[in-house]
């Protein structure tokens, strides 16, 4: 077996044949794979693809029913403890006391799990400053907006120098700034804090900040690569065109270019090897006055796309997201 | 599968290097020792704590109920009960009950937080700690106990206005059962808490389970000369055996005909066996303790 990272003989995560039932239904049907130290690794895939079941299996909060996984070297069954004390978690939802102060919050946190006490008031300033929550230390965590309770909650599962530190989709439910702010952070505690960073999302945008992504579907890994890797598997860059009569298009780039073209909403897609080269041969060969061109590279939805035969936003439809959002507004 | 651990290993960004671009505090947890226990308990004590004291209006609004009884209830059923007190003060003799119903209600909402934790999610975080949940189960109890051990020290401070006068042997044995009582009532909603996770279910059935007891209790009657099947109820409400050595301390010094301790404090027999308030104490403990394991072994079944 190669390790993912050969300097390191001991993956920071590693699973194998990993299932969980619950009663009738399969949440995960039997996944491989390994976290190498270090790395930055997510989980994607809409919600109810077993995500959370797999976090909550690896976090020791979840028996598996059938398979083993280690994390930080520890046996998740077995070594219950060991595992917890190597961990930090950032829960999707989420689990400060809105009645404490941020930094009682820390607090608690740190005797909770037993950072020496001379350690603790250096580190507790260190992970804030990091979240750039220190001058808010002395405020209620009630008062504070979604994006700042996540940081904080950030800080918290940093607190005790975790080396595997889990994020069950950090950013759901955040604006799309406070989003993009939560993932610098994260990448920035990717470098200074010497972290395995384990992470599930249903955004294809913020896989693209991870060394290596896993495509969950239905309780099944379907895929598993760098972002980069998995782009060029799918290959064509994708041309959208808009005509006045899109079947004669169609037709037309059968004929001249052997290209199968799809038609939907009115515009019509296909995909070749080199889009911004092929533009202006469209234009000169096709016969057929062009309304509007676009040409995009391959995104994760369109490997998403290419490996499920749905996009993740119809995947999800079918899925609780509407119930799960109707349950965090609740416990606001 | 695709999924194998083969695959390429990250091209992106390297792992990085063993020392960290500044001087990073690394903290090694320790292992879970008798110790580390010990502290987790005191963290989830000392957070009830902080946050009773935070909450103002929880203090005033659980006093407000026992206060009603003391002093309404109390004034205007006097006249009426002065018959039969042979020159008590009525509300010198509700006084013990009213004790542990503020004791009770503090405990009840003290259990309920913990209701609240696990719908705002604090509960998660505790759960997921390296200590045992034994420890967060028994801190919780212990601080249930603390927060209502105290509430029932304010209205021990008040027994001047029920005509009981200071006195410290007096303060510390009602003050001493006010914490036993507290400690079985917290460890009896968390039992409950442990299954039912809705507050509002919970509330419920506390209210069920609460106003029934105070009143088979006698904390409003004396218990003797009662109808057989409210006798029976009365001998197996645990509350009983906290207000009667309540009463027995506070009416031991009080300075009333044999005819007034006859008929306000007859104290609670079995079969014609007074007993003793120190087996009555026992009552208590040694339900709270069930209680409290069985809220443990709940808990811990929970995944």
């Amino acid at each position: 077996m190669v390790s993912p990272q050969l300097d390191s003989p001991a993956p920071a995560v590693s699973v194998n044949g990993l299932v969980k039932r619950y009663d009738e239904v399969e949440a995960v049907r039997g996944i491989d794979f390994e976290v190498g130290v270090g790395e930055t690794f997510g989980f994607l895939g809409p919600n109810g693809a077993g995500k959370s079941t797999t976090i909550n299996m690896l976090c020791t909060l979840v028996k598996p029913s059938a398979g083993s996984a280690m994390v930080a070297g520890h046996d998740v069954v077995r070594e219950r403890d060991e595992v917890r004390r190597n961990i930090g978690l950032v829960f999707q939802d989420t689990t400060l006391d809105g009645y404490l102060t941020a930094e009682e919050n820390l607090s608690l946190h740190a005797e909770l799990y037993g950072v020496p006490r001379e350690l603790v008031a250096e580190r507790i300033r260190q992970v804030m400053e990091m979240v750039e929550l220190w001058e808010r230390r002395s405020h209620l965590v009630n008062t504070f907006s979604g994006g700042m309770k996540r940081r904080l909650e950030i800080a918290r599962g940093l607190l005790h120098s975790p080396r595997v530190l889990f994020l069950d989709e950090p950013t759901v439910g955040l604006d799309p700034q406070t989003r993009s702010s939560i993932w610098s952070y994260i990448t920035k505690l990717g470098r200074e804090e010497d972290i395995t960073i384990f992470l599930t999302t249903h955004y294809m945008d913020e896989a693209e900040y991870c060394d290596r992504i896993a495509i969950m579907d239905q309780g099944r890994i379907i895929v598993l690569d760098t972002p980069q890797a998995l782009k060029a598997s799918v290959g064509k860059d994708r041309v959208q065109i808009q005509t006045d009569d899109n079947q004669a298009a169609i037709e037309a780039l059968r004929e001249r270019f052997e290209i199968e073209a799809t038609v939907a909403e009115g515009v019509v897609t296909f995909g070749v090897a080199e889009g911004e080269q092929f533009v202006p041969q469209l234009f000169a060969e096709l016969g057929l006055p062009i309304r509007s061109v676009n040409v995009s590279r391959p995104s994760l939805d369109d490997v998403f796309m290419s490996y499920t035969g749905t996009t993740i936003r119809d995947a999800e439809s079918s899925q609780s997201d509407t119930r799960r959002n109707v349950a965090r507004m609740m416990s606001r | 599968m695709a999924t194998e651990t083969g695959t390429t290993p990250p091209a992106l960004q390297p792992p990085p290097a063993s020392a960290p671009a500044h001087e990073v505090a690394r903290v090694r947890v320790p292992t879970r020792t008798a110790r580390s226990e010990l502290r987790a308990i005191k963290v989830v004590w000392k957070r009830e704590l902080i946050r009773f004291s935070r909450d103002r209006l929880r203090i005033l609004t659980s006093l407000m109920q026992p206060f009603l009884f003391l002093f309404i209830l109390g004034t205007g059923i006097s006249s009426l009960a002065s018959a039969g007190t042979h020159g008590v003060n009525f509300k010198t003799f509700i006084y013990p009950g009213v004790v542990c119903m503020a004791v009770m209600f503090t405990a009840m909402f003290s259990a309920a937080s913990i209701v609240w934790d696990r719908e705002f999610g604090f509960l998660r975080e505790m759960m997921v700690a390296p200590v045992g949940r034994s420890s967060i189960v028994l801190g919780k109890c212990l601080g249930g106990a603390t927060v209502a051990g105290f509430q029932g020290l304010i209205v021990i401070a008040i027994s001047p206005l029920v005509d009981i006068p200071y006195e410290l042997s007096l303060i510390l044995e009602l003050f001493a059962l006010a914490v036993l009582l507290a400690f079985a009532i917290t460890a009896f909603g968390m039992m409950a808490a442990a299954r039912i996770t809705q507050m509002q279910s919970f509330m419920a059935v506390m209210q069920m389970a609460i106003m029934p007891m105070f009143f088979l209790s006698g904390a409003l009657y004396s218990v003797a000369n009662l109808p057989t099947w409210l006798a029976v109820l009365n001998r197996l409400d645990p509350l009983t055996y906290a207000v009667d050595p309540m009463r027995r301390a506070i009416f031991a010094r009080l300075d009333i005909s044999e005819a007034a301790r006859h008929a306000l404090d007859p104290g609670v027999t079995w079969f014609g066996w007074p007993v003793p308030s120190a087996v009555e104490a026992a009552v208590v403990a040694v339900l709270g303790l069930a209680m409290l394991s069985i809220a443990i072994w709940e808990f811990r079944r929970a995944e």
